[in-house]
């Protein structure tokens, strides 16, 4: 009885404000409401509070079916009542035992985050979290560089009690601190750490692929800029990030006084790899399961045998790939121009191994630059380089050959 | 503390004789990034050079910040003047907070945590600080760089993230962490500042602050070396019922494969050293 009183001052106070309000339509005509004076289910007032943006609704036929509730028992004290109030079942007489009700909410929030944690794996409960997502209820990444890419909430224990809600972003990997304090007593179970991810999983459409490349031009779109980089092939990808969509792949890349600040000072960036993406996928393939080159070990072994065709290779390349490198870290310090990042690509097709050209985190666009065809003359000796291009992508499977 | 006080004087709304125009602008909401800049930093025209084709009505913008403009003539041009000479301080701060006083300024600001703290979870409420994407005026907002994890923010709320990002400057946090490379936060662990470690960060703290003292002045390239810091970094690994993502784990691997390549780098050049 309190219960439905309280049920209507909330429907009163929140139809006041909240933009997140769930439709009624949304809800079955079926269920055993023995609450006719409140038109509001105690799950759907539930999800309406302040603060429980992220729930979507569980449908009382997923609660009601026993397997779906296996061990949750033994987690949710005063299970019984706690049942009645999140179905709205009217409670028994005996129901006067327990002396405060506000007990028994506890513990239906509880039963509740506990089954939504489950239900949101399901079939139902992700197509429920698809559409919050894509209207953008959990809100978006903090990250700059990920522009904006929309979040999903994630917990970081499936055990109830142990931290709170956070937001999971697929651009970056990583897990945020929602926005607003109003979040802050939300168990981070009732969502679970695998919903995130299976998500992604489910849609993969909106998980942003693992490889990325500096766009061509400022306002080339990507297949553009992959068609200008191999000329010579009339073949356009037109499915160039399988079945996922572009990730937002800048780095930021600290500078002072303009000056990017080298890796070699103490305060100096050591953090980039952590949102670093390769250019293509094959390059993740560079590194073993342990986390090791593959290359690097390769040259190790072959050191051992007297292969005198590698003997002379290897030094070679080692040099070249210093270079280059060098040469890329003074290119961008004259402030990234739209039209070097294409450049680049070609000569990473042309000159280097592409797992080593990849430090050379890629910048925004800053300011337009005149002397780019200079560097394109400038080349070190691209015909070693084409040797070389040619043995490295021999060795790998066909298929990898990604956009070079 | 000096505009607090003053604020809650707060008789009629223009008295200069009692509040100074740019105690008024720190204590409005949403400027609380900004520090006061010295008023003889402002009064050196040499500190001034270039504004003046920056800022329209640039005279009078100046004197109404350093309060020396006539009655009428702020009558006259209020509105618009008052625009101008918020874009005049910002612009004057962004050269300010890279001398060494203005820094001093913002070391306090950022101890306090006045910029807010990192969103990231696993850097653990790790203090930020306010930067430009670009040094000139009207382009983009400021934004907030986290010291544990090097990358940027944006501002929660979005007063913060109205503010012209060219009023910090693009250099100014990495400037504060190569004059102060004591407060590089560590990659690891919470951060002497964090809120939840005031009470058992106490001893940890302590001991943070001596290291500075012990290593102090400029060891150049002793000291404590930042060469295999990324190593101690935490990071968060997506899992499917306790089960890493191929893809996920893949590109993670890659990462860190990347980073171990950085280290081996570093370590060399200071083994070199």
């Amino acid at each position: 009885m309190s219960r439905q009183a309280q049920a209507d001052v909330e429907e009163d106070t929140i139809s006041g404000g909240d933009e997140v309000m769930e439709e009624p339509e949304e809800q079955e005509d079926g269920y055993t409401s023995s609450t006719p004076t409140s038109t509001l289910t105690w799950i759907s007032w539930f999800c309406s509070l302040p603060g429980h943006e992220y729930f979507c609704e569980v449908t009382e036929d997923f609660i009601e079916d026993d397997f779906n509730l296996t061990g949750l028992n033994s987690m949710v004290p005063f299970w019984k009542e706690a049942m009645e109030m999140v179905l709205d079942v009217e409670p028994d007489e005996d129901a006067a035992k327990i002396p405060d009700v506000s007990i028994v909410e506890s513990s239906a929030e509880m039963l509740y985050g506990l089954v939504h944690q489950r239900y949101i794996l399901g079939r139902a409960g992700q197509q429920a979290m698809v559409d919050k997502y894509e209207s953008g209820i959990f809100g978006s990444c903090p990250r700059v560089y990920c522009v904006g890419c929309n979040v999903v909430p994630c917990g970081r224990s499936d055990l109830p009690g142990i931290d709170t809600v956070k937001l999971f972003c697929p651009n970056c990997n990583d897990i945020y601190v929602p926005p607003s304090s109003r979040f802050q007593g939300v168990d981070g179970a009732f969502f679970g750490t695998t919903f995130a991810h299976l998500f992604f999983q489910n849609y993969r459409e909106s998980a942003p692929a693992p490889f990325w490349k500096a766009p061509a031009g400022a306002s080339a779109s990507p297949r553009s800029s992959s068609a200008s980089t191999s000329r010579s092939s009339p073949f356009v990808n037109p499915n160039p990030y399988g079945g996922q969509k572009r990730a937002a792949g800048y780095v930021y890349v600290p500078r002072i006084y303009g000056f990017k600040v080298s890796e070699r000072a103490k305060c100096g960036p050591r953090m980039q790899w952590l949102r670093l993406r390769p250019e293509t996928p094959a390059q993740l393939d560079l590194v073993d399961w342990r986390g090791r080159w593959i290359d690097e070990d390769e040259y190790e072994d072959d050191e051992d045998e007297q292969d005198r065709r590698m003997e002379d290779f290897d030094p070679d390349a080692a040099d070249d790939d210093d270079d280059d490198d060098e040469e890329e870290d003074d290119d961008e310090e004259g402030g990234a121009p739209p039209g070097q990042p294409q450049q680049h690509g070609q000569r990473h097709a042309d000159s280097i191994p592409p797992a080593r050209s990849v430090h050379a985190v890629r910048t925004l666009p800053t300011a337009p630059r005149q002397d780019a065809p200079v560097a394109i003359i400038s080349l070190p000796d691209t015909t070693g380089g084409k040797v070389k291009m040619v043995r490295q992508w021999s060795a790998r499977p066909p298929a990898l050959t990604g956009t070079a | 503390m000096l505009h607090r006080a003053v604020e809650d004087i707060s008789t009629g709304s223009d008295s200069d004789y009692s509040r100074s125009w740019i105690s008024w602008f720190l204590s409005s909401k949403g400027n609380e990034y900004f520090c006061e800049v010295d008023e003889d930093f402002i009064l050196d025209r040499f500190n001034l050079t270039g504004l003046n084709n920056e800022v329209a009505n640039y005279a009078q913008a100046l004197d109404l910040i350093t309060d020396q403009l006539d009655d009428e003539v702020q009558d006259e041009l209020r509105g618009s003047l008052d625009v101008q000479a918020r874009l005049l301080y910002g612009l004057i701060h962004a050269r300010w907070i890279v001398t060494a006083r203005g820094l001093a300024k913002m070391v306090e600001k950022y101890k306090r945590g006045d910029f807010g703290r990192c969103p990231r979870v696993l850097c653990q409420s790790q203090s930020l600080l306010p930067v430009g994407l670009i040094d000139v005026p009207y382009e983009k907002s400021v934004k907030l760089y986290c010291g544990r994890c090097e990358d940027l923010y944006s501002p929660k709320s979005s007063r913060h993230g109205s503010i012209d990002g060219a009023y910090f400057g693009t250099t100014f946090p990495h400037l504060l962490y190569l004059v102060y490379p004591t407060l590089i936060p560590p990659k690891t662990g919470p951060p002497a500042d964090a809120p939840g470690a005031a009470e058992s960060g106490k001893n940890r703290r302590r001991g943070r602050e001596e290291l500075p003292d012990v290593t102090g002045t400029e060891g150049v390239g002793e000291g404590i070396s930042t060469a295999s810091v990324a190593l101690k970094a935490e990071r968060y690994r997506p899992r499917i019922y306790g089960f890493q993502l191929n893809e996920t784990a893949k590109l993670q691997r890659w990462q860190e494969a990347m980073r171990d390549r950085q280290v081996a780098r570093l370590e060399e050049l200071e083994e070199r050293a």
